[in-house]
Order: structure tokens, then sequence, then C-alpha cells
């Protein structure tokens, strides 16, 4: 190839590249499952961090501060629970492009078990399995894709609390058990 | 749609009382003071949903959060509770609270059938018994459950404070420590208004400019009358909280001050065209907050419950007060319920809205009440109307059964385990 026809295949590369649109009917992008897998291990790794490092070793190890379902009457710790579904209260309010919550086949607040039919499907699975459960679903007239992970009990405070709280359905729970499970949604199409 | 345009309309095109004609029906006990200032909650002609929302949040979100809100709008954005909104859309206050319907606006302003919470907890006799058969229409009965601030009722507030005593041994309210804590106060050269000398101000050194200053440079230097704005320079979360309230609504949201000719309450006919600011109740110059917190609500306040107060034993422990024959703090004034003292870090300071704590009035319970009653006592007489009307001068008539709910469900289980 002479250094004329290089330039020429070169000039037309560049004009192509510097011309074309992208095609926005292909995928581009993370996927919902990318994103959602994402934000989940965030969320994962926040939650067992606040459960093993603030209040497993602040309430059961050294015992400084207690965690109390009523952190704020008793100015105590709130409950992981409580600090998970804080924030996922704070992000539905911005609106923020997805939304995700706690729920558990045997809830203290029973508000929490599994409602929708892929939520009953799901964490039923994750539960049994100990995997992730995806899939799609449509709520009030909007699509989601729905991801279902598995909630382990990563502390004695975790199955301490649930195993003695008067209002739990279960109180049998072991450490490294599924006791519920985290679900994101993501709205898809129109 | 037309309705809201002809609103935005009006907004734009009438000024003052000329907008009258332009409301659609007589507001709720609530907003009927600014109902003149459509823009209040109509932000922008032909306003959507959405925007009215921000509108009613932009007053009661503070308020909403303070409460620990048990239904706040997050929890029905999720899409889990599609359903639930399908049939009661519970992400925006006017799904509950329409206004200028008074033909279908109850107590609260709540302008839904009052068995609304069958929507979403029908199934509320399986975990509690104790609720079976209960009407859904008296969820919200005085001393039960409110939609939004539960702090005085929750369960497990209701049983840690059960077997209280009607009265506690040591019955008093938050002591405010800066007064005692003021340093002598300075020399006076000039000649002070009367009642200043003595007064917190001159005790803090304030002087006449310091109030009396024109805040623009472009105005005159002296302003004779020193409206919330001033007092605000200081006391910035007061006037912020007094906007809020009935007192000072109209004044926040740029009409003219409320006077109590213009109340729905019963006022004295001689105080009917007082313009309500700071100094209404503070009384220039003095200050005296004793005055302020009995004297100046009866100046106008000519109600029932306001005319019981000076035969009830609340009155009695106040005068006690006043005298010195009871301790500080030992006193019920109007102010010691309407405008309670809080704790605010390190300091006690007065809520300066008055209806912060009213409607429901079970928000009195843990503001007030239980700094001197035990919360059953506390609920039952705030759930006898015809007590409150005398002013608290007898034993409560009603006997509300939630803390024995609350005791005979945990015994339960304690008996099932």
């Amino acid at each position: 190839m002479t250094p004329r026809t290089l330039l020429a295949l070169g000039t037309t590369l560049c004009l192509l590249g510097c011309s074309a649109k992208p095609d926005i009917s292909a995928p581009t992008g993370i996927s919902p499952q990318q994103m959602a897998d994402a934000l989940h291990a965030v969320m994962e790794s926040d939650r067992a961090i606040y459960t093993k490092k603030v209040v497993n070793r602040l309430q059961n190890e050294e015992n400084v501060i207690k965690a109390s379902e009523h952190w704020k009457d008793e100015q105590a710790l709130p409950l992981p629970a409580q600090m998970f579904r804080m924030g996922a209260e704070m992000v539905a309010e911005k609106d923020a492009g997805f939304t995700y919550s706690l729920l558990s086949p045997w809830p203290v607040n029973k508000q929490n078990k599994p409602k929708t039919p892929l939520e009953s499907e799901g964490v039923g699975k994750v539960v049994e399995s100990g995997g992730n459960f995806y899939g799609e679903e449509t709520l009030g007239e909007q699509a989601y894709f729905t991801a279902i992970y598995p909630d382990k009990a990563v502390a004695p405070a975790c199955v301490t609390c649930h195993n003695e709280h008067k209002d739990s359905p279960r109180t049998d729970f072991n450490i490294g058990d599924v006791m519920g499970a985290v679900v994101i949604r993501i709205p898809v199409g129109s | 749609m037309t309705t809201v345009g002809l609103i935005g309309f009006g907004v734009v095109s009438f000024r003052g009382d000329q907008r009258t004609a332009l409301l659609p029906g007589e507001t709720t006990h609530g907003h009927y003071q600014i109902e003149l200032s459509c823009e209040s909650c109509h932000t922008a002609p032909f306003t959507g949903t959405d925007e009215m929302q921000d509108a009613c949040v932009g007053c009661h979100g503070d308020e909403l959060a303070a409460a620990e809100d048990s239904h706040p709008k997050s929890k029905f954005t999720d899409p889990r509770n599609a359903s639930r909104v399908a049939k009661l859309d519970a992400r925006y206050c006017v799904t509950c609270h329409a206004e200028h319907r008074p033909e279908a606006t109850a107590a609260m302003g709540l302008s839904l059938p009052d068995d609304y919470c069958y929507q979403c907890h029908l199934d509320v006799a399986e975990e509690r018994p104790t609720h079976k058969g209960l009407g859904f229409e008296t969820c919200a009965d005085a001393g039960c459950h409110n939609f939004h601030d539960n702090r005085a009722l929750y369960e497990d507030f209701l049983v840690a404070h059960s077997g209280e005593t009607p009265n506690h041994p040591v019955a008093t309210t938050l002591i405010r420590e800066w007064v005692a804590d003021a340093e002598p106060p300075p020399e006076v050269s000039a000649e002070p208004p009367a009642g200043w000398v003595g007064s917190a101000h001159h005790l803090s050194e304030i002087a006449c400019s310091d109030c009396h200053r024109a805040s623009n440079p472009a105005d005159a230097g002296w302003v004779g009358t020193v409206s919330p704005d001033k007092c605000g320079d200081c006391h910035e979360a007061e006037v912020a909280q007094f906007g809020r309230g009935r007192h000072g609504m109209r004044w926040a949201a740029d009409l003219a001050p409320m006077t109590p000719g213009e109340a729905r309450l019963t006022m004295r006919s001689e105080s009917a065209d007082r313009e309500l600011d700071c100094n209404t109740c503070h009384t220039s110059h003095r200050y005296d907050t004793e005055s302020a917190a009995v004297g100046a609500c009866l100046g106008c306040h000519e109600d029932e419950h306001s005319l019981a107060y000076a035969a009830s034993p609340h009155a009695d422990l106040w005068r006690g007060e006043v005298s010195g024959s009871l301790p500080p703090g030992s006193g019920v004034s109007c102010a010691t319920c309407h405008l309670p003292r809080v704790a605010s870090g390190e300091h006690i300071r007065v809520q300066h809205n008055q209806n912060a704590n009213l409607r429901p009035n079970e928000k009195m319970i843990r503001s007030v009440c239980v700094s001197c009653h035990g919360v059953g006592f506390s609920i039952d007489a705030l759930a006898d109307p015809a007590l409150v009307l005398r002013n608290f001068d007898a034993a409560p008539g009603v006997r509300v059964e939630s803390i024995t709910m609350a005791t005979g469900r945990l015994s339960e289980r304690e008996r099932i385990e």
C-alpha cells in the first residue's frame, strides 16, 4: 500500500469517524443488570460495614452504646435495617432513577413481606439458593428491571436482634443464614 | 384545569380583596388567613399537582420531618406500592387535604371519608386481635393513631409509659437559663423608654439603635415601629416559627398582619383591630415574658377554653409560681402548653409557632404533658373534648384503651413463649 493510498484511507476513516453519528438503537453503556449489581455491591458493603464495625463492635463487643429500634428516643444507634431503609427513603426523595428496599419472608414489620408476584418468587428463590434473581415486572403501568439479592446475617447483632424481637415471626436465625432480600428496581422502556 | 387557569389569571390580574371573587370555595381553618395570597399554593398559573405539592412541603415539610412522618411520600413512590397508590394516591397532600371544599372537609382538614386506613391495613386484626371488629373510621380517634405523627402513640412508647400515675411527684417544665446567667446590667446614661431598664434587652446590652435603625441605608435612619423582620436579625428561629403559626402566617405571606377581628375563634371585640407582630405579645421595650405567657393571650382570646383558664388547677400553679410560693417551672401558663420550651442542644428555646403541637392535640403529649403527667392520663385528657373546653378542670371522663391494648399484646406474647 502506497503512502498516497494510506493517506486516502486514513482521511476516509477520519471523515467517517468524525461525521458518523452514534447508532442510538444499538445497546450502549451499562445494562440494567450491571447497574443493579453495582448498586448492590455498594449497598451490601456499606450495610456489612455498619453492622460489623459500628453496631456489632459498639453494642455487642465493647458495650459502648446500644442499637435500638427507637434510636432517637433512646439516644442509641439506628439498627442496620433502619439505616438501610433511611438511605432507601432518601434516595426515593431524590428521584434518582432507581429504588430499593429490604424485604423478608419473616419481617419484623409485616409491611416488608414480599408483595408483588415477582417479589414473592424472587425472594423465595434467593432465600432458598443464596444466589441472585433477576426479572421484569410491570407496576402501575411502568415496566421495571427487578434484581433481588440475598441478605445474610453477617454478625451476632443481626441474629440476636431478630431472634429476640417481640414482633419477629422467626426466632431461630444463625449467622450466615439468608434472613431476607434486597430488591433493586430500575424503570425500563417508556 | 379551567379553574386553575382562572386562578392563575386572577393571581396576575387581581390584587388584594378583588381576589375574593375568585375563591372557588371557603378555605380551611389552616389556610383561610392567606386565601388571598393565591400564589402561596398556586405558585404559578396552571399549577400542576407536583408544583402544588412543592408548595405544601414548602410550608409543612419541616413539621412533617420533625414529626417523623409515619407515611412519608417516599413510601408511596416505591413501585411496590403502585397498587395502593392507584386506590389512594398518598404521594400528594391534596389527595387527603383538598382545599376549597368545605362540604367535604372534616377535622384536621381531612377531605376523605375517615375510614381511609382500610385501603392498606385491611388485615390489621390478624396481627392485633384487639383490633378485631373495630371500625376503620375509629383508627384516628383521639389517643389511637395519626396518619403523620405517632411519636406519642407508638406501641413501645405506650408500653414504656404504662403504669404511670396521673401526676409526677416532681412536676416542672424546662427552665430557661439565660436570664439567670446574665451579667449585671450596664449603666444607662440617657432617659430610656418605660420598661426597658431591667429588660432582657437591657441586660444583654441591646441599644435603641440595634432595633430602631433602618435595615436599608436608603431609608430614613430611624424606624419607629420594629417589624418581625428586625427582630429576626437576632431571633431568627423564633420569628421563622412565628411566621408558620396562626399569629404570623399572614405576615409571612406578605399580607397585612393578622388581626383578632379576622379570626375564626371567638376574640375580644376591643382587640379586633390589633395587628399581630412580636410586640403585640411581648410589649415594646419591656419584653415581659410573664405577661406574654398569659396576659397577652387573654387580652385577645375569649373562647370557652381561654375563659375557663383562670379557674383551672393549671392557673393555680401559675399564680403560685408568679408569686414565688411555688418553684420556677411549676406553673402552667397558656404559653407552657401552646408555646412550649424545647431543649435544643445546650439551650432551651421557646417554640413560637403556637399551632405546632395542636391538631391533632396528641402532639402536645411529648412536648408538654409528660413533664408533669403520666402518658395514659395525658392521652385520656386530650381525648376528652369537654374537658379541653373546660381547660382541664377535673379528671378525664374518657378512657382510651391504647395502653391496655399495647401491654395486653405484650403479655399475651410472653404467655405463649
